[in-house]
């Protein structure tokens, strides 16, 4: 049998052809998708033109004009519209980074107890799961954030020979405005504890990794955990007496409207932070039942017929494996997050889609450009994201040798 | 949920060809409606009363237009704008014109294409704060949290004021006057700010208007008015002369009560004129005749709508203060119908 000259096609076996009629779908689809977005792109240009507007990205380096009350690096309402977007992506990162470390321990634990044998246990967690991810996040943001500012004292309540309120520790003042705590004020000479607290920690990664090798060599079980938390502290501390404690805190008073020294954990910031983790959480709960139940009871019973007790059977066998099934969707739910920070709004949490998406956006009414960016800044993100989650999923993934 | 918006906002505009353009008023004819942006609710200015029927200071704007151009006043399709999807709104035609407090402003005027068709209220932005804390005046505040309404002129007054008196604060950004006014109510911000006006329609809603006080500083100008796209110098016409006729309305004594009366015959041409019983101003407008006297008819005259839903026999009790007529020591002038 020969294979078919190249003088035998014919113009109908595009159609004809089940060689070439994928091809002609193809680049047909390609071609009025191409055409469906020139039409709108012209379209676009020509309404913007008749409206005699353009598109020019030249107001953000003009001032802002506003003030934003959270902001991780300096601003006033001096600064430009540019640096406005850039401490609105600082605070989007900021309660994204909280809410994707919180959920991921609140679904771990969740996912985990679920599957616990004590009824009442997983039952609590079954409700938790339900009731969570059935609500839209946006509600469970307004809810916690109406609870916050409903039952937590205004810090006028701090005020008077009687308060109605006190701080806890005469250190921590629960607010409605947010949570004011001490904040470290460094002297001199703290850059060396700090150096040595960094070194702890190595030396603490050190002494696991060489505790673990020595299990494996020889057998031996050395005690891990205190050990770690020795050395964690005990330098440390030790120094900062020897120095003369030049770490001091600065605590929060309460002077004229507010408090004032120390930091403040914004209300919108707390809300959003925490609505957002319980969402999420028990969506990663799921993920991570999904994930155990993946693993084969086999694998359980035969770590037990090893002497294993229950909790170095989930740690050390059925984690670890679980860990291939949860993480895919546990990317999905990161970038949930991340997106879902959006709605930072409903409690005055100024995010990007706050700043560059809403003032800014307002006070130039530059529409389609701030919009446009936006797109851009969550699409990368959220490929970041995922990016830096599947270098981390390859290293757990199974490997084919 | 606001992203939703701005890009279904974004999409009207990519998609509405052709409705930017001009002719409005042939739209409006078409249509048989009048689209209306207003506020998503502040009693007195725009707000649905207890049969849901939209009604405020504001409200009667449209209500006079529709009249003026679809002899009904409640031909109004009202739409409810945030301070945020209110330009978008109108720039992108999904509303033939706003009266929404919104504050006339050189680059809102200039840069975003709008033409303010004049001012329809007069305003300032002022604060509100419990009458608990003892503040007397603007100055004590250094250090306090304030709400603001976002995308509004208030912000930038907000920092300008701080600013210029050397004192800080927390400002504490708030999407809608409902929600302000939860926040102020629990004591999540000492003080809110926004147009004096609208301090007052929030304060008349509260359950103690009395324990709140309304700080003597005016920190800006606020011009409220009117406003429609740039490019239908015609549209724009027909809805300044509306809000002129409200206002010489008031100032000739014409009412909704006698307006029938004196379109049977009067002395005065000026009233004649705005009557459509001598010359021809509606035509000129593209209107009929009679255009402003069923404007006066289905509305009343400035002063009218003003003591209905702000005035002092209102629980809100504006006094008319810069906004009464020129001949009484206000700012509102009407340009002659002539």
């Amino acid at each position: 049998m020969s294979a078919p000259s190249q003088a035998s096609f014919k113009i109908s076996m595009l159609l004809n052809d089940t060689r070439y009629r994928g091809y002609t779908f193809q680049f047909t689809s390609l071609l009025l998708l191409f055409v469906t977005f020139s039409y709108l792109g012209s379209n676009l240009i020509r309404n913007l033109e008749e409206a005699g507007l353009n598109i020019s990205y030249a107001f953000l380096g003009e001032p802002a004009g506003y003030d934003i009350n959270q902001r991780l690096i300096d601003y006033t309402s001096q600064s430009t519209h540019m640096r406005a977007t850039i401490v609105g992506v600082l605070n989007t990162l900021l309660v994204a980074f909280l809410a994707c470390l919180s959920a991921t321990i609140l679904g771990v634990v969740v996912g985990v107890l679920r599957l616990s044998k004590n009824w009442l246990i997983s039952k609590l967690m079954a409700v938790y799961v339900e009731a969570f991810r059935n609500v839209p996040v946006l509600i469970w943001i307004i809810i916690v954030f109406t609870i916050m500012t409903a039952v937590l004292p205004s810090p006028r309540a701090f005020r008077g020979e009687d308060p109605s309120a006190s701080m806890i520790f005469d250190a921590i003042a629960f607010t409605n405005r947010g949570v004011y705590i001490p904040a470290p004020v460094f002297g001199a000479g703290s850059l060396i504890i700090i150096f040595i607290f960094l070194t702890s920690i190595l030396a603490i990664f050190w002494y696991r990794r060489y505790a673990t090798k020595l299990l494996y060599g020889t057998g031996k079980l050395l005690p891990v955990f205190w050990p770690s938390m020795a050395i964690l502290f005990v330098p440390s501390f030790v120094v900062f007496f020897a120095l003369g404690q030049p770490i001091s805190l600065d605590y929060p008073s309460l002077t004229g409207f507010n408090f004032s020294g120390g930091w403040t954990v914004r209300g919108s910031l707390i809300a959003l932070w925490f609505a957002l983790a319980i969402y999420t959480g028990a969506f990663i709960a799921e993920n991570v039942r999904a994930g155990i139940l993946a693993i084969s009871v086999g694998q359980t019973e035969a770590a037990a017929s090893l002497g294993l007790r229950p909790n170095r059977v989930m740690n050390l066998v059925i984690l670890p494996q679980a860990l291939r099934v949860i993480i895919p969707p546990l990317i999905s739910q990161f970038l949930n997050i991340t997106k879902n920070s959006s709605l930072a709004i409903a409690v005055g949490y100024m995010d990007i889609t706050g700043t560059l998406g809403g003032i800014t956006l307002n006070q130039t009414g530059r529409a389609i450009e701030a919009i446009l960016l936006l797109m851009l800044f969550y699409l990368l993100i959220s490929l970041s994201i995922s990016a830096i989650m599947n270098v981390y999923n390859k290293t757990v993934s199974l490997k084919e040798r | 949920m606001k992203l939703l918006n701005f890009l279904g906002v974004a999409a009207a505009v990519v998609l509405g060809a052709g409705t930017v353009a001009a002719a409005t008023l042939d739209d409006v004819q078409a249509r048989g409606k009048l689209n209306c942006g207003v506020n998503t609710g502040l009693v007195g200015f725009a707000a649905p009363d207890a049969n849901g029927e939209w009604d405020g200071f504001d409200v009667a704007v449209c209500r006079a237009v529709a009249a003026a151009v679809l002899n009904d006043p409640s031909a109004v399709e009202f739409i409810s704008l945030t301070g945020k999807t209110r330009f978008p709104a109108l720039s992108s035609g999904e509303v033939d014109m706003l009266s929404r407090n919104t504050t006339w402003t050189f680059s809102r005027d200039v840069d975003l294409k709008f033409e303010f068709v004049g001012v329809n209220y007069y305003d300032g932005q002022g604060f509100m704060v419990p009458r608990s804390l003892n503040v007397s005046s603007a100055t004590e505040l250094d250090g306090a949290t304030v709400c603001i309404q976002t995308g509004t002129t208030t912000e930038l007054n907000l920092a300008d004021f701080f600013r210029s008196n050397n004192m800080s604060y927390d400002p504490v950004p708030i999407e809608t006057n409902a929600e302000a006014r939860q926040q102020y109510i629990a004591g999540s911000c000492d003080v809110y700010t926004t147009d004096a006006s609208g301090l007052a329609a929030t304060r008349a809603n509260f359950e103690n208007p009395s324990d709140h006080v309304l700080l003597p500083e005016i920190v800006s100008k606020e011009p409220l008015g009117p406003l429609v796209r740039h490019g239908d110098h015609e549209w724009g016409d027909i809805v300044r002369w509306t809000l002129n006729a409200l206002i010489a309305a008031e100032e000739l004594g014409i009412t909704s009560a006698n307006v029938n009366e004196l379109a049977g015959g009067t002395n005065s041409p000026e009233v004649s004129r705005i009557l459509g019983t001598e010359g021809n101003l509606g035509e000129m407008l593209g209107l009929d005749a009679e255009w402003a006297k069923r404007v006066i008819a289905a509305v009343g005259n400035y002063g009218e709508i003003f003591a209905k839903h702000l005035g002092e026999s209102t629980p809100i009790g504006l006094e008319r203060g810069l906004n009464a007529q020129w001949t009484e020591g206000g700012l509102l002038y009407s340009p002659p119908f002539r």
